[in-house]
């Protein structure tokens, strides 16, 4: 697009003349959806500014809602990997478990789901199948129901194989008020295990990049772990000292824990040399010049939790299969508040800002 | 994790930074050459170590910084063809040229890919011969050999849809120019040892000897930057101004030997153009007159694009380490990797991007690192 076409969309904005405001990229680029400020950016400016409401801008990974004096959480996310089948699971899996993930986080106990197939010309009828036999199971072992779905069919080019879209809706059924604005100086951060397993591995199978590893994704459902951590802070006499969990997804661990400073007001400060990356990802993140604190995860969680009960939690984490290598990798401070600081492994200090797009692999 | 995990730790790194501050008298300003030793040093908090006395600026070696704007154009203007694939490593993508980046090209509809490796670029060419596939071959000398082995591979295969857009850029030329300027403050320097890993470095001893200045081939990791530092030390404590080679577990004088011969075959060394520092004689390749079929720039005639640079950035003095990236006003405020001015602030491992990446255009970044306590 010409400078002079950008700058007049620019005055106009999308609709003409929007008092709402001003997106200023012309075109969506792929940076808008790595979870970093790029996609910060197009979430803020162009839908919570249109949709604002009280529950939308608490901007947890779930809303929580109250239908009849019914509290529930509700939440929806897209899935679009490729390839659409990797070591450790594929994209019906990922479907079913992200969106578990993001109701189990909240406390919720997942129970139904939606799911919309995008489908293109000439996905293989086999294909398929086997993707919506792994839903089936995921769902089966997650406990939830799979309860109305869509399907529609592109045109070739038109799509990636197969995109699926669940929704899912939980009931909250604990007295839990987790929140990434309620980390307080003295918590705890606890992490449920090794990172970027599923980021790493997928960019093993990509075209270019294919290197042999016995890597698999991470991918699982993390309602029964977080139900164990649930049990022993309410057997401790407080479940409020959970405040917060989140599953980090793209963006990773950083900034995950970055969006928590940032809602709470809060400093956090990492221990870089406690933070588990297996030799594989390590090596590849040194080849390719990227930071496993970014990579994507599918089946780790990062909590919040109060100093009093952080050791009982964390041995409740570890008695659970998914969160046998949990530990805790940093501690929340007062100052600097909304950022996260890393003690690295040599005695210096750094600051783990959120990124600003995707990571690129660096040159050399 | 092995070769790692050694020279990372933090008990080696205590007792190095106390040789350093034994042996250290006078305060020292030591510029480390490469892009990839100031990621390591911002990313590891490796200067927060230092005695106050010894300073670290931040040198011209990050390969996609130097590549010249009018170059970025030239690759921009040969990307939103039709007919062409582009490829690229992946940091080039973000650059910003007079008119976006690749990433935006690539969102209009070109077609941009990021190899890993530029010999990929050969299948990618055998897969699509009704397309022009081009390879943005830039760096310095460390990428030279893959760049050079992909036109030897192209010749050998008779490839007539491979060309490459060559910027290359030499380390010994830059760091001639950096020593001659009357503002120089680099006292000592921490030589590139990827760079000298391919092309060994007896160029630099008459440099050292010449400007009386210190420099020591350095690794990338916490403790090889470390053991660099106190070895330039050294050096300067006693007045002495000699190459020598911390990197010896990768590296021998003479450089890898093959590697060179193959460079030799392709390029032949030319004046080059470098972004925020202008043109330096006798700093870059180009192809030898033997593989010019295989040049770009004369391929889809984009020789003529010639770009001036804006003047509102200070990268050129930052790669030249006469100031720092706190010292530009528009540094963590108009000038971000969302929006970045200049050159110093589009890769991961120029010297703005490398502060920003690390928070320290936060209020008071440096005071709150420095204040968060001891080990």
């Amino acid at each position: 697009m010409s400078a002079s076409k950008a700058d007049e969309q620019e005055k106009l904005g999308p609709f003409g003349s929007c008092p709402l405001p001003i997106f200023d990229h012309p075109q969506i680029v792929l940076g808008h959806g790595s979870g970093g400020k790029l996609s910060a950016d197009l979430i803020e400016k162009v839908f919570v500014s249109r949709f604002r409401n009280p529950t939308l801008e608490k901007m947890d990974d779930q809303a929580v809602i109250d239908i009849g004096g019914a509290k529930l959480a509700f939440t929806t996310d897209s899935f679009v990997v490729t390839p659409i089948f990797f070591p450790g699971g594929d994209i019906g899996s990922l479907a079913v478990n992200g969106t578990v993930n993001d109701l189990a986080v909240g406390g919720a106990k997942p129970l139904y789901l939606a799911a919309a197939f995008i489908l293109e010309e000439g996905l293989t009828a086999a294909d398929l199948a086997r993707v919506v036999d792994s839903m089936a199971i995921a769902a089966q072992n997650a406990g939830v129901q799979l309860v109305t779905g869509d399907t529609k069919v592109v045109n070739r080019g038109k799509g990636d194989k197969v995109f699926i879209t669940t929704t899912g809706i939980g009931h909250m059924n604990r007295a839990t008020q987790l929140s990434a604005d309620r980390a307080q100086p003295g918590d705890r951060i606890l992490l449920s295990g090794y990172i970027g397993d599923h980021g790493i591995t997928i960019l093993s199978q990509r075209e270019g990049l294919e290197f042999e590893s016995a890597l698999e994704s991470d991918c699982a459902a993390l309602h029964g772990l977080v139900a164990g951590m649930l049990d022993e802070a309410e057997a401790a006499g407080n479940i409020a000292g959970m405040r917060v969990m989140r599953d980090p997804t793209r963006g990773g661990v950083a900034t995950v824990l970055n969006e928590i400073a940032g809602r709470s007001r809060t400093g956090m400060v990492l221990r870089e040399n406690a933070i588990p990356v297996r030799d594989t990802v390590r090596g590849a993140c040194e080849m390719l010049g990227l930071d496993p604190l970014y990579v994507a995860n599918e089946g780790k969680l990062v909590a919040v939790v109060a100093d009093d009960i952080a050791d009982r939690v964390l041995a409740a984490m570890r008695r659970h299969p998914l969160g046998a290598d949990s530990c805790i990798i940093g501690e929340v401070i007062e100052q600097p508040a909304g950022m996260v600081l890393m003690k690295t492994s040599v005695g210096g200090t750094r600051v783990v800002d959120v990124l600003f797009g995707e990571q690129l692999p660096r040159i050399c | 994790m092995k070769y790692l995990d050694e020279y990372r730790d933090g008990d080696i790194a205590a007792k190095l930074v106390e040789r350093i501050r034994r042996v250290q008298t006078k305060p020292w300003v030591i510029m480390e050459v490469c892009g990839g030793q100031t990621h390591s040093i911002v990313k590891n908090g490796i200067d927060h170590l230092l005695p106050k006395g010894v300073e670290l600026v931040h040198g011209p070696g990050c390969p996609v910084c130097v590549t010249p704007l009018e170059m970025i154009d030239k690759a921009h203007a040969i990307a939103r063809r039709p007919d062409v694939i582009f490829c690229s490593f992946g940091d080039m993508l973000r650059v910003p040229g007079s008119d976006g980046d690749l990433f935006s090209i690539k969102s209009q509809g070109g077609d941009v890919r990021v190899v890993y490796s530029p010999i990929d670029c050969l299948k990618i060419a055998k897969a699509n011969p009704d397309k022009q596939v081009v390879f943005f071959a830039i760096g310095f000398e460390t990428t030279a050999p893959a760049n050079a082995m992909l036109a030897w591979q192209a010749r050998q295969c008779g490839m007539k849809n491979l060309s490459l857009l060559v910027s290359h850029v030499l380390v010994p030329p830059a760091i001639e120019a950096i020593l001659s300027s009357p503002q120089n403050r680099v006292q000592g320097f921490l030589g590139p040892g990827h760079v000298c890993a391919v092309v060994g470095y007896t160029e630099y001893e008459p440099l050292a000897a010449r400007f009386h200045v210190p420099i020591v081939v350095t690794g990338f990791e916490p403790l090889d930057i470390l053991e660099g530092v106190l070895m330039v030390i050294e050096q300067l404590e006693l007045g002495r101004a000699e190459v020598e080679n911390q990197y010896s577990r990768v590296l021998a004088r003479g450089g890898n030997g093959p590697a060179q011969e193959l460079i030799a075959k392709i390029f032949e060394v030319s004046d080059r153009k470098w972004r925020g520092v202008g043109t330096i004689p006798q700093s870059g390749f180009r192809l030898r007159e033997a593989f010019r079929d295989f040049d770009a720039e004369e391929r889809f005639s984009v020789t003529t694009i010639d770009t001036m640079e804006p003047a509102v950035c200070i990268g050129g003095q930052i790669l030249q380490g006469i100031k720092k990236p706190h010292d530009c006003p528009a540094f963590g405020t108009e000038c971000t990797p969302q929006h970045p001015l200049g050159a110093t602030m589009v890769s991961a491992e120029g010297a703005c991007a490398a502060y920003y990446a690390y928070g320290r255009h936060l209020k008071d970044a440096d005071l709150i690192t420095i204040g968060v306590g001891g080990r």
